[in-house]
């Protein structure tokens, strides 16, 4: 598939009925796609169409009707796993990505933690790759590091060779792209050394699998967690792709129905992979409707998908350092960072930035965007913080452009 | 003119009032406000039972630093019972804003220190004038 035409990016605006919405009467312009994307007509669709046409609980029921809906949910799965490059068995569906890492802290981390091993993640993780760990870390007398983040917001290979040459470290936890600075870090590099110094790969997809061509299987990962709302999906869906043995090995997360084989009085056996980790009455019309989430983004193309959000970026990059005072934070070459970009302006608290960007129906957010250590790295106690998706424009990056200008008004600056 | 941040809030803003440490103080507290990082701090200095002085330090947005500038104008000759027996109202009136619930907590951030540093209480403030 070739590049997306102007007309091609018309057309998926018009996908998206949300955007339609004006505010102050003026078109809504939605620049947080890190914290929730919007969602196509046909995700919508899938959904409504699923409660109003095909709704039965899952493998259970031998009626058609539950088969109709076991089956909607199976492909469902099977659609999103190819679209990882992952095999359906060994992808598990969650509430959302820290339920999937918290999954791995407890069914994985909890036997097979000892005193004294380590944990290593990196000062620019999310807080739902931080928080899982330190609780395990907690628990099990371990330790957690951190790696640290450059001033060019980038982690350094030759810090992770030498903290894993310590010889401790049994888990390396990683986010694939940062949703602050929108690095996109070397995973599959990651992921390579932490196995040859014997340790197991967490990495977290959230902000990856929405915008770039990701292929688990290359990455090598022994687990890859990631969010259906952010990928154009719904809430309360989220993935876990991992490696058949550890998952074999490892016991079930949550007990209950549905992940059972057979259960006595004092024990019971466990359900197949993938529902042995699928406890009770699964969100299955968000798992439809994130099925027909990868389906439109695979239809776009993700390599157009990453070409539009690379164009944007650099944009806005391009665009952004015109505003007198503005200090942009992460990699400034738009082919290392991903659709976000975090921003401090002098003399504005990135709150009122967001208050005023408001007034001018641009939708941005402000704060520590739940990466309290790293906002410490960098010195600040908040950023703002614009991220764009397929349905964003560079008149939208340009209404951003205005509205911090008349921020600086406000704030006669 | 802009309805939140007036003129008399950006000059507070940009020039906060009785901000600072003061060396030695009898009384003190320090919290944040999580949703948007907002930081304050404040030191005090008491005699008989009233504020004979104080300080705000930290950073935040403008209507959390401007509602300390504000408010320390008020606070200095208070007693320590009346300072505790400060709603939410109050600021918000001394405030003289429309505040959103959205920044209802920015607002009240330099209550709920002085409210620490006075009571020990570090719940949020909450009521109207007249509970």
């Amino acid at each position: 598939m070739g590049p997306l035409t102007t007309q091609r990016m018309a057309a998926v605006r018009a996908d998206f009925p949300l955007l339609a919405r004006e505010q102050n009467g003026r078109r809504l312009v939605y620049l947080d796609s890190a914290a929730t994307s919007q969602k196509p007509q046909s995700v919508i669709d899938a959904i409504s169409d699923y409660y109003r046409h095909s709704n039965a609980n899952i493998h259970r029921g031998v009626y058609s009707l539950a088969r109709e809906a076991t089956d909607l949910y199976e492909n469902a799965r099977a659609r999103v796993a190819a679209f990882c490059g992952w095999d359906a068995a060994t992808t598990i569906f969650t509430r959302n990505a820290t339920e999937a890492i918290n999954l791995v802290a407890y069914a994985w981390g909890r036997h097979n933690l000892a005193a004294g091993d380590e944990v290593l993640i990196s000062h620019m993780e999310h807080h739902s790759n931080i928080v899982p760990w330190q609780l395990l870390c907690q628990e099990r007398g371990a330790r957690l590091r951190y790696l640290s983040v450059s001033s060019e917001g980038t982690l350094s290979l030759d810090e992770l060779a030498a903290v894993l040459a310590e010889g401790r470290v049994k888990l390396v936890a990683i986010a694939h792209v940062s949703n602050v600075l929108g690095t996109i870090n070397p995973v599959a590099e990651i992921v390579a050394r932490a196995r040859g110094a014997g340790a197991v790969t967490l990495v977290d997809g959230s902000q990856a699998v929405p915008q770039l061509d990701v292929d688990v299987a290359g990455i090598g990962a022994d687990f890859y967690a990631w969010t259906g709302h952010k990928a154009l999906g719904p809430t309360g869906i989220g993935v876990l792709h991992a490696r058949r043995e550890l998952l074999e090995s490892m016991p079930p997360f949550l007990g209950g129905g549905d992940m059972i084989s057979a259960v006595d009085f004092d024990s019971s056996t466990w359900n197949e992979l993938p529902w042995k980790f699928e406890a009770g009455t699964s969100a299955i019309a968000e798992g439809v409707g994130l099925g027909a989430a990868v389906d439109y983004l695979s239809a776009l193309g993700m390599e157009n998908v990453r070409r539009h959000e690379r164009t944007l970026t650099a944009y806005a990059l391009e665009r952004l350092v015109e505003i007198p005072g503005l200090r942009l934070f992460g990699p400034r070459d738009a082919d290392a960072r991903g659709g976000v970009v975090s921003f401090a302006l002098a003399g504005v608290h990135p709150h009122d930035i967001a208050e005023l960007c408001d007034r001018e129906a641009v939708c941005i957010r402000a704060g520590h965007h739940c990466a309290q250590p790293l906002m410490r790295r960098m010195g600040v106690p908040a950023t703002a913080r614009a991220s764009f998706h397929v349905y964003n424009t560079r008149e939208d990056v340009d209404r951003l452009i205005e509205a911090l200008a008349t921020t600086r008004a406000v704030f006669e600056l | 003119m802009d309805e939140l941040y007036r003129d008399y809030i950006l000059d507070h803003y940009k020039r906060p009032r009785n901000f600072g440490r003061l060396e030695p103080h009898d009384l003190e507290w320090h919290d944040h406000n999580p949703l948007c990082g907002d930081d304050l701090g404040v030191h005090l200095l008491v005699e008989d039972g009233r504020i004979a002085d104080l300080r705000f330090h930290g950073q935040g947005c403008a209507i959390s630093q401007a509602a300390a500038s504000i408010a320390s104008q008020e606070l200095i000759g208070m007693t320590l019972d009346e300072v505790s027996a400060l709603s939410a109202e109050w600021m918000i009136d001394l405030l003289g804003i429309d505040i959103s619930p959205t920044r209802r907590k920015c607002a009240l951030l330099s209550l709920k220190v002085m409210r620490g540093a006075t009571t020990g209480d570090a719940s949020w403030p909450t009521g109207s004038a007249d509970d």
